[in-house]
Order: C-alpha cells, then structure tokens, then sequence
C-alpha cells in the first residue's frame, strides 16, 4: 500500500504568535517554522506502518511557497520516501488544498490518504473532510488508533461522547488526533539521507487547479489582554468573591 | 532573548537536538546530576542520532558537520545538561587526532567504529602531576617488537571508564630534546593491563564519567601508533584541541545563555517593595551584563568556528572564545544566583547546578591561564616589528 501524507508549514507550535503591525495577518517574518504538529502525528503513523510492513511506500505533499520544501525535508528525515510541493504564493483555503489533494491522489493512486486532523495556524478542520467529499472516498476522522487488515482500516475516533471504533474501506482518508502517537525526532544521519530523496515540484496550474481565495479577510486582530487573576488567602475568601464580586453562586 | 533562526540546513538538526533534550534529557537532569549516575539511556540515544560521529567525514561513516553547526549543537546542549556534551566530545578529539594525522589502514580500521559509536573513547593527557606542562608526563611506552609496552598513571580522564578506547598521549623517548619530541599519541583499547582504578567524585560535570587509571605492561600493536613516526603526539592532540577548545567555549555560550534567560524570567516575577525585582536597577544592570557577555561569547564562538572551518590556524581565536565565554559562564552563572536569592542557592532550582559545571569550563581543554599565553604568543608572533 502507498500512504500520501499532506503536510503544512505553520508557525513552531512554541512561538508566540504576534499580528502584523497594518492587522493584515500574522508577522511571518524572522519567524521560525516548522510542521503543523498534527502533521507530523501522520508522518509518523506512515513511517510506522511502513515499518510493520503494512505500507511500502510513504509520499509527503505540500502546497505554498517554495520554502514548505523544508517542511518536506523533515518529514523525509523522520522516514518518508519522497515528496511532492504544489508551489503557490497564494493564501490557501482549505477547499482549493482539497482540490489540489484531489488531484495529487488521482495521480499517486495511494490507498491511504494520512492527515492531521487540523492546522494549528488557522485550526480549519476541513482539509481531510473535504478531500473525502471531492474523492467519494471513506473518512475516519479525530483518528486516536488505527490498524490496517485486509482490504480495510479499523480506526479509533475520538468523539464527543467518548470514542467510536469504525471500520473503513480502501482507499481511506484518516485525520488524526493528538493521542495516536508520539513522533519521532530525525537522527542527524538520516537528515543527511533526507537531503538526497526526490521532491517533485508542480503548479496549481499543471494540476489544473484553481485556488483564487474565495474568502476576504477583512482584519486580524490580537485577543483582548486579559486583567492578571487574584491571589486568594482562603477558602472562605474565595466563596465570598464568587459570591459577591463573580456573582456565580 | 532569541536565539537567531538557523539557516535550513542546520535548522533540521538543531531542531532534532532541540527534542531531544527536551523529551529525554531535561525530565531527568536533575535526578540523575544528583546521584552521579551514568545516564546509559542518554548515551544510547547519542549513538542513535548519530552524534559520535558528528564531525568525522562522510567517507568514514561520519556526518561531516562545520565547527560551526558543532558549536551550535553543543550550546544548546550545554544549556540543558553540561555533561551530555561530554559523551562525544573527546571522543570526537581523539578522532580528529586520527583522522588528519592517522594511516590510511588506521583510518578505516577506527573511524567508521567511532562514527557509529559502536567503539566509544576519548583522550588521555593529564597524569597526577601534570596537566598544563604536559611535556612532563611520565607515561611510556617502550617498543618490543609489533607492540608497545605502556606504563604509567593518567588522572581526570573523562570517558575512561564507560569507554573502550583512548588515545593516550605517552613518552617514547625520555631523553631527546625539547621534550615534545619523544612524546607520541597511542590508541589503545581496554584490555590486560589497562584498569580503570578509581571514578573522581566531581562539584559538577556530574553523570559522566571522569577516572584514574593505569597501564601496567599494557601491549598495544604498534599499529595503534597515531601516523607513521613516533614524535609526534603532542602536536596531533594540540590540533585536535582547537575543536576541542571552540566546544568548550560553545559550552559556555550556552550557560551563559541559560542563566541569563532563567533570571530574565525570574526578575519579572519575582517582587520586592511592590515591583517586580526587575525594575530595580542594580538587577537590570546585571541583566544588561550578562545579556552583553552571552552575545559577545557567542560572536566570538560563531568566529573561531568559522576560521577552523576555512582551515585557518586559530589557535589563538578558538582560545579567546574559549577564554570569554568561560568567563562569561562562570560570571552569569554568580549573577543569576544573585538574582534568584535564595532559590538560586536551592537545589531545587538549576542556578546551583550551572554554577557548579562553570568552573570547568575554566580549567578544562587548557586552563585560561594558559589560553592568555596562547593568545598573547600567537598576538606578538602576527605581528612581528
Ligand atoms: C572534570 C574534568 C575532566 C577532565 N577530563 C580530562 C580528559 O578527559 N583528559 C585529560 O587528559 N584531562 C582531563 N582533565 C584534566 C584537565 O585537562 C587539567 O585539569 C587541566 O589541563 C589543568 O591541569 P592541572 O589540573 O594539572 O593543573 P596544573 O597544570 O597543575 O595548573 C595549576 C594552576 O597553575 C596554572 N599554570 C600552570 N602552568 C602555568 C603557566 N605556565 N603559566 C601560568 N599559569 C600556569 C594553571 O593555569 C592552574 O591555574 C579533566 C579535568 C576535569 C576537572
């Protein structure tokens, strides 16, 4: 079985994140990146079932700007075989990923399609929902587990009420969440490795796509700051200012 | 403060370095600094990433990194847990020793196993009474057909213990002159006549293993003679001493750092007479101190990695970064201390940990007093009137 594995360059989970100073969006500048953490889950669930034999080989794709091609480097240094960027200067919303997901998996033929379940950046959530809409294909989302049989994909969803066991049918999309693993760090040679493994470069355009914004965005602004809490001496303080001051008992 | 965004090649393994201490080294520092124990699990997982082989050329199964990505790696390990860096570091001394002066058949006999960190060692220098006048070491090692006879006593070798092989610095002739003359550099592998007799209690650099040991009769094939004429032993390790002195100044840089960016956090919350401590401005002027020192150490770092790079001698610029940024250790680590009152003097805090592990910085790989010798040679013989 092939496994695709879209990957998304976003902001380090451990940066603060600070809005551009015209509010037109976040200042990426002299900002360092790195893989949607998310992402990483389903490289390292690809790398993991290449590793007990059920995959053979594992395909990381991107969209953006040309430096995303670092985002693929280190998902090749963790294990994936090769990678494909999609290069676009433009804002993508995650109906045009889709869409270009779409037809990167008409041409790769993979039976899994491995996602994290969101982008910590614009926290969407729709990417893999999506791609399972346009291909008509099955969908296990929120994935906290997942095995592979004979022809079909028994995952774990973390839902609402607890956690749901589905069993899919090949070819599969899965979203994964937090729980599923945790991933690897690259040792250095195989980073080394990583520089001489292939990345195919496309266009929207040679994969016939559009991915014109459909959305606007008008202003981005910073939460409110929030007033430093209280120190509280006591139980009996604490009662008083719920009571008196919060008003919640 | 910021540490500068890498550029992407080293940004791939400075990012792996930096997961790795933070999942399997930073949860058990304190632990494990406390009762000296050898971390084995860190160790292996130094083998795994590959960082025995770090600065041993791809051709051996090595990874070939710059001096300069090395010194990166090191400070942002030294800001975690000193010690870790240590694993590798004379060992990777040694190999340079072998691999810019070694045989061919040397070469591939010994490189590809420490590129692996399969064959784990380091150097042996310092005897009991001598560590800076190394022309007076009393180790010999005396040729009796295809091998060495070596006898004597080496102390404060790091790695002897949990290691399989050293390159021992010996005498092979006592009586030629200048002394260096007779001195020669042998690897020599654990075996008959080579015993570990006692691990050194340490005020820090704990968890790594620093011993006494001593060769009685110990054969070694004269094959294990670094190049092809004895000699020369004290220039082979001297040279490999300039990465070792660039690591050493990296490890300061990252201590430095470390208890700068501590009492950074520290000063804005801790409060006295109704403001935070930072706001005093006997505090912000320590903080500007420190905060200059850490900059200036790593300037000074980044530039004696980069001569050894070009292949420059820099003997002189790899020992001003050695002695600046140990000094700024051992400086910032007093400061943040300060800083932290008394939570600085608990060992529930880190301040007292880095202010331990500084101090060697300043006498390790060539004391500083010894560096403003170097440096003040190299300074007259440049610019000779
Ligand atoms: C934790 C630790 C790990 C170590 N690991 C190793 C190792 O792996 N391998 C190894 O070989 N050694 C190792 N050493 C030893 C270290 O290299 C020596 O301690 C160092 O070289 C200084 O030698 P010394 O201790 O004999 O001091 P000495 O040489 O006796 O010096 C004592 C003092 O006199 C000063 N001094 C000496 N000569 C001069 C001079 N000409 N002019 C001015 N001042 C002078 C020195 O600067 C110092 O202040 C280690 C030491 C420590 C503490």
């Amino acid at each position: 079985m092939k496994v695709l594995v879209p990957v998304k360059r976003v902001i380090d989970a451990n940066i603060k994140v600070r809005v551009k100073s015209d509010q037109s969006g976040v200042e990426l500048n002299n900002v360092k990146m790195a893989m949607n953490p998310f992402c990483e889950i389903a490289v390292e669930e690809a790398i993991r079932l290449k590793e007990a034999g059920a995959a053979e080989e594992i395909v990381l794709v991107t969209a953006g700007i040309r430096q995303s091609q670092e985002t693929l480097r280190s998902g090749l240094a963790m294990g994936a075989d090769r990678g494909i960027l999609i290069e676009t200067d433009e804002a993508l919303e995650p109906l045009a990923v889709a869409k270009l997901l779409k037809a990167v998996v008409e041409r790769e033929e993979p039976g899994l399609v491995l996602l994290g379940k969101q982008a910590i950046d614009g926290d969407n959530n729709q990417t893999g929902q999506m791609l399972a809409g346009l291909l008509n294909w099955s969908i296990g989302s929120f994935v906290s587990k997942l095995e592979t049989g004979d022809g079909s994909i028994s995952v774990v969803r973390e839902v609402d009420g607890g956690l749901e066991k589905v069993r899919l049918k090949s070819p599969a999309i899965v979203t994964v969440d937090l729980r599923l693993n945790e991933p690897r760090y690259a040792s250095l040679p195989n980073i080394m490795k990583a520089k001489k493994k292939p990345i195919d470069m496309f266009t929207p355009e040679d994969l016939g796509v559009g991915v014109a914004p459909r959305v606007t965005v008008l202003k981005v602004v910073e939460p409110p700051a929030r007033d430093a809490g209280v120190k509280v001496s006591s139980a009996a303080e604490l009662v008083e200012k719920l009571r008196q001051e919060a008003k919640v008992i | 403060m910021n540490t500068p965004i890498p550029d992407p090649d080293d940004a791939l393994i400075l990012d792996s370095i930096d997961r790795f201490l933070e999942r399997d080294v930073r949860p058990v520092v304190r632990e494990l600094e406390a009762n000296d124990v050898y971390p084995q699990k860190i160790v292996d997982q130094l083998v795994e990433l590959g960082l025995f082989g770090a600065t041993i050329a791809p051709e051996y199964g090595g990874l070939g990194l710059s001096a300069e990505t090395y010194a990166k790696i090191i400070e942002r390990i030294s800001a975690v847990w000193m010690s870790v860096s240590g694993f590798f570091n004379s060992h990777l001394i040694m190999a340079a020793a072998v691999q810019r002066f070694g045989r061919d058949e040397q070469k591939q006999q010994f490189l590809p196993r420490f590129a692996s960190g399969e064959l784990r060692g380091g150097i042996a220098l310092t005897e009991p009474d001598c560590g800076t006048d190394l022309q007076a070491i009393r180790t010999r090692a005396v040729k009796d057909g295809e091998e060495y006879v070596v006898n004597g006593t080496k102390t404060w070798i790091t790695n002897s213990s949990a290691g399989g092989i050293l390159a021992v610095l010996v005498k092979t002739d006592v009586n030629t002159q200048p002394p260096h003359r007779g001195m020669s550099l042998l690897l020599v592998e654990k075996g008959p006549g080579f015993t570990v007799t006692r691990k050194l209690d340490k005020l820090g650099y704990r968890g790594i293993d620093t011993a006494e040991l001593v060769f009685e009769d110990c054969r070694v094939p004269a094959t294990n003679l670094v190049g092809d004429t004895e000699g020369r032993g004290l220039q082979q390790i001297l040279a490999g001493l300039e990465l070792g002195r660039i690591n050493i100044a990296a490890r300061g840089v990252g201590i430095a750092r470390v208890c700068l960016e501590e009492s950074l956090a520290y000063a804005q919350h801790r409060q006295s007479f109704g403001k935070p401590i930072g706001e005093h401005q006997s505090i912000q002027i320590k903080l500007a101190d420190m905060a200059t020192r850490v900059e200036s150490a790593r300037l000074l770092t980044e530039s004696a990695a980069r001569a050894y790079d070009s292949g420059e001698r820099c003997d002189m610029e790899a020992g001003m970064a050695k002695l600046f940024a140990s000094e700024a250790a051992v400086s910032n680590s007093l400061e943040a201390m300060r800083i932290h009152g008394a939570y600085g003097y608990s060992k529930e805090f880190n301040i007292e940990r880095y202010y331990r592990d500084a101090p060697l910085l300043a006498i390790g790989e060539g004391t500083n007093e010894l560096q403003k010798i170097i440096i003040a040679k190299q300074l007259i013989e440049r610019s000779r009137v």
